[in-house]
């Protein structure tokens, strides 16, 4: 393409060959960056395996538990899943209920607030959880605690507490504020979407605003609903800072406060820094069989949303 | 219930209620709020009985409320606005219960962080020469507290920068190919899809690949042992690319995707090529988009702590080099402070540090979330300016 | 500064769907041709095949031959993007660039492209396409505020001069006035007459009146049914097809009995 006239250049297949290889190389360009990551997934995974392998194969007397690989990790994959679970069963109800205040019934200014101060929630790290969770929320927890076991020790979750309130209900409840905000946003965005139409429709029919947002809200939001908890679920297996910090570690047990049970990720924490030979291969490997776990979770949760997206009327 | 009108004054406008068939029936605008003290009232009674408790007070009137409430509103108005009653007052509820945990933390990084943030000397020391001796002449005798976080500072800096560095470029070049190349075959969707699975990755999981990735690296340069080498900066720079990439990837996508297709179009039908109209034309209009979701996704891991923990090692000083060396960063900070005091036996002043970098933690986030917002609104393409 | 166009049997795919089948057509240089028929029939679909941006879109192509005077824009070796710079193309909706200012955005074919301009000829080329497309009154003070800041009518206009600056041989125009009110529309028709003394300009419109108003020549085309490839019907003076067509088609639809 010429540069002193202001003309191009008038022939048709003229002056087109670097401008050509700009664009192929461009492309290739970007392509390459979509394969690298592909392939480095795909050669860290193996590496993965191949680092967990040894300590899967092996016999129990060579594993620092002195008990199979599988035993060792059973107990850490229980905990991990009980401190999430409870999480979500705490922290879902009064996620959708802000959420619902946000978009129905706050007034106007106050909701914008609230939106922000969910927002900032949000935005504070994990370790910040967990060192609210170690300082101030266990110790505070702690007359409540005795408070359960005295009155309803019999019961074998509510066991002996633990002189520091540093237990797996504490992590438990640190993990449903973290995951509160992400939930509320989820839903608040889905709340303020539902069609008016349809809100309008049932007011007009004479019902309260509880049964209107039964009527219109829910139905159309039940899939956003379900995404949020299991973004939220997914969010709360994988958190490392907020449970590290707030449990003090100990065997399995039922006794949800006291002293005692581990997660995966804070296992891994808590270890791998010192680690080397087979135990790094059993971290390795647990922290494997969380991927997995969390895999399979988004996984279904992805299914889940899709196989009923048709029946939300959203979009 | 009277259909005959009667007038009651009452209105805060000054005007009149009408009393009729529309408005029998329903409970006294004070209800509410009668209901509220009467169960504040009731809770502290009860309690000053049976044994008080600030918490139990607050736990017991807010029961007390519920229950008065609704009933008292479903024998005047009827089942269905008892059970509205009911639902509203839990939805407050829920609002009010959220707030506690927010305003706790806050106000203990602001009311324990901010004494230690301004302290003479926090920010511009490290923890290098700081032992326990110090922590107990400070709990003991009244010295003035030691030891700060510039270390940190730097550590997050050049560990963030490098996870910035590495991840853009890549996560930006990704989601071009995406949208402007890819035809929806099966090689975009897988790559879709290993972005989605990377958006679930543990964080810790991340630094354990970090980690792998650099082992295995030193391990053929060693042949066969990497003994520790590839604990530095670099791996945990490598270890949140794991965390950011995906994050850039889905926030560019969409911001290219936004791009109306009649610009490209007109780009096209001016003789330009493809590259350039991606370069001079897209993301150009797409840059305000682009950049608040990178500063966004750099905020995310500036507060990571659990992959760092597992690749960048401990350190006390400062340390430039993220090649060579074990690296500190804000949040592993906050962690060893707090797990491992510097003197265990007096673990105040290690408390305060770590609440020290916690709000100085948070004060970089929130600014990272500001800047974001502010690129959002004000570079974004003017679609008025007559 | 302008060329012939003629298409020789030209067929066009979505994929493996034929959108239009069988196109011949001759059209002189410096004359105004249009394109009408109903929505579907293929106008605008062999519009984009003449500055080879059908292909723009994934799995879409073209077989035949349209040449530009002698050059076939489909022979082997042909840079599509070479074709692009001689045959301009302004769209239904204005779509001048959001991030650039006026000046800019007439330029934009040279900039974007990496061509320098000596700042003289830079503001000499600015006037003269500005001027060319009736706009350089109205924005003469404000060349460095942002193109978006503008009226639709206005907008238009930039997009025209912004073609018009790459000094093409062809203008295609796509509907250009159909997102306008009528007086920006009446501004539009008369820069056509205008450009019609330096360009050869095909447009294709839906709004029959428009293509009476404007055009030398006009082809009508039709297509059988939704699935069916579009043809060209006939193509003759914009005179006869609208007072005394050959086709009975054409004479259905000019006269308003389908469309």
């Amino acid at each position: 393409m010429s540069e002193a006239t202001v003309t191009p250049s008038s022939g048709l297949s003229s002056g087109g060959v670097a401008g050509r290889f700009g664009d192929r190389f461009f492309a290739g360009l970007t392509l390459a960056a979509g394969i690298l990551i592909f392939v480095v997934l795909a050669v860290v995974s193996l590496f993965l395996i191949i680092e967990s392998l040894p300590a899967i194969t092996a016999s129990p007397d060579q594993l620092s538990t002195g008990t199979s690989f599988w035993r060792y990790v059973g107990p850490l994959v229980v905990g991990t899943l009980i401190t999430s679970f409870i999480a979500l069963l705490v922290a879902t109800p009064i996620a959708v209920g802000v959420a619902l205040f946000i978009s129905h019934y706050a007034p106007v200014r106050i909701s914008k607030g609230v939106g922000y101060v969910i927002d900032l929630l949000a935005a504070i790290p994990s370790v910040i959880f967990g060192a609210w969770g170690f300082t101030l929320f266990g110790p505070a927890l702690m007359p409540g605690y005795k408070w359960l076991n005295e009155n309803l020790g019999f019961i074998p979750i509510f066991g002996e507490p633990s002189a520091t309130g540093r237990t797996l209900l504490t992590a438990s409840l640190v993990l449903a504020v973290m995951i509160l905000p992400i939930i509320t946003s989820q839903c608040r965005e889905i709340f303020v979407q539902t069609p008016n139409l349809h809100q309008e429709a049932a007011l007009a029919l004479g019902t309260t605003k509880w049964d209107m947002i039964r009527a219109a809200v829910f139905p159309f939001a039940r899939n956003g609903i379900v995404s949020a908890i299991m973004l939220g679920l997914g969010r709360a297996l994988g958190e490392t800072m907020a449970v590290t910090l707030v449990l003090s570690r100990g065997q399995l047990t039922a006794n949800l406060i006291g002293v005692g049970n581990n997660t995966i990720p804070a296992e891994i924490a808590l270890n791998f820094p010192e680690a080397f030979g087979m135990r790094q291969s059993e971290l390795i490997a647990a922290g494997l069989v969380l991927f997995v776990i969390t895999l399979l979770v988004n996984m279904l949760a992805r299914w889940v949303v899709s196989r009923y997206s048709e029946f939300s009327g959203a979009n | 219930m009277s259909t005959a009108t009667e007038v009651e004054p009452s209105t805060p406008q000054g005007g009149r209620v009408l009393k009729n068939s529309l408005t029998a029936g329903q409970l006294p605008s004070w209800a509410r709020w009668a209901s509220i003290g009467g169960s504040l009232v009731l809770s502290a009674i009860i309690l000053l009985i049976a044994g008080w408790s600030w918490a139990g007070w607050i736990v017991l009137a807010a029961v007390l409320y519920l229950i008065s409430y609704t009933v008292w509103t479903y024998v005047v108005e009827g089942a269905r606005h008892g059970q509205d009653a009911l639902w509203s007052s839990l939805v407050w509820l829920a609002f009010l219960v959220a707030l506690v945990p927010l305003v706790s933390i806050i106000w203990t990084v602001i009311s324990v962080g901010g004494p230690t943030l301004v302290h003479p000397g926090f920010l511009t020391s490290s923890m290098d020469g700081i032992t326990g001796v110090q922590d107990r002449a400070t709990m003991n005798e009244g010295a003035p507290l030691a030891g700060g976080i510039v270390h940190a500072l730097v550590g997050s800096l050049m560990i963030t920068l490098m996870a910035t560095i590495i991840s853009v470029p890549i996560g930006l070049l990704t989601s071009i190919w995406l949208v402007e190349y890819a035809h929806g075959g099966w090689f975009s969707r897988t790559i879709v899809f290993l972005v989605d699975v990377m958006t679930g990755i543990p964080s810790i999981v991340a630094g354990l690949f970090a980690a792998g990735i650099m082992m295995t690296f030193f391990e053929w340069g060693n042949g066969g042992v990497s003994g520790g080498q590839q604990i530095m900066g670099f791996t945990a720079a490598l270890a949140l690319s794991v965390l950011m990439i995906p994050v850039v990837v889905r926030a560019t996508e969409e911001m290219l995707r936004v791009v109306p297709n009649e610009l490209r179009e007109a780009s096209y039908a001016l003789g330009i090529r493809k590259w350039r109209t991606i370069f001079r034309v897209v993301i150009p209009t797409a840059i305000s988009g682009i950049t608040s979701g990178v500063t966004l996704a750099i905020a995310r891991v500036v507060g990571e702590t659990a992959p760092i923990l597992v690749t960048a090692g401990v350190a006390s000083s400062v340390n430039w080099n993220l090649f060579n060396g074990w690296m500190m960063t804000l949040p592993v900070y906050i962690y060893r402070q707090l797990m491992e005091p510097t003197a265990p036996a007096s673990p105040d002043p290690s408390t305060a540090r770590a609440w020290g970098a916690a709000l100085m933690l948070i004060i970089v986030v929130m600014l990272l979330n500001l800047l974001a917002r502010l690129i959002a609104a004000r570079f974004s393409p003017k679609t008025s300016g007559r | 500064m302008s060329k012939r166009i003629e298409a020789k049997d030209v067929n066009v795919y979505y994929g493996s769907f034929l959108a239009v089948e069988g196109v011949n057509i001759e059209i002189e240089p410096r004359t105004v041709t249009a394109f009408i028929g109903p929505s579907g029939c293929g106008k605008t679909t062999f519009l984009r095949t003449i500055n080879r941006m059908h292909e723009v879109i994934p799995g879409a192509y073209v077989k035949g031959s349209i040449l530009l005077d002698n050059d076939d824009i489909y022979g082997a070796g042909v840079d599509p993007v070479n074709v692009r710079g001689l045959v301009g193309m302004v769209f239904q909706r204005p779509n001048p660039f959001p991030t650039m200012s006026i000046r800019d955005n007439v330029l934009a074919g040279y900039k974007i492209n990496g061509k320098r301009l000596g700042k003289s000829d830079a503001d000499d080329l600015v006037e003269k396409s500005l001027t060319g497309a009736n706009l350089w009154n109205e924005v003469k003070d404000r060349l460095d505020r942002p193109g978006s800041g503008l009226s639709g009518g206005q907008q238009q206009r930039l997009c025209i001069a912004r073609t018009i600056a790459v000094h093409p041989e062809v203008i295609l125009m796509d509907e250009p006035c159909s997102a306008l009110d009528p007086i920006s529309t009446l501004a539009i028709e008369d820069l056509i007459e205008e450009l019609k003394e330096q360009y050869t300009v095909v447009i294709v419109t839906h709004n029959m009146q428009q293509a009476a108003r404007v055009s030398d020549r006009t082809g009508f085309f039709n297509i059988a049914g939704t699935g069916k490839p579009g043809h060209l019907i006939e193509y003759d003076d914009t005179e006869k097809i609208f007072s005394n067509p050959s086709n009975k088609q054409t004479e259905d639809y000019v006269s308003g009995r389908f469309g």
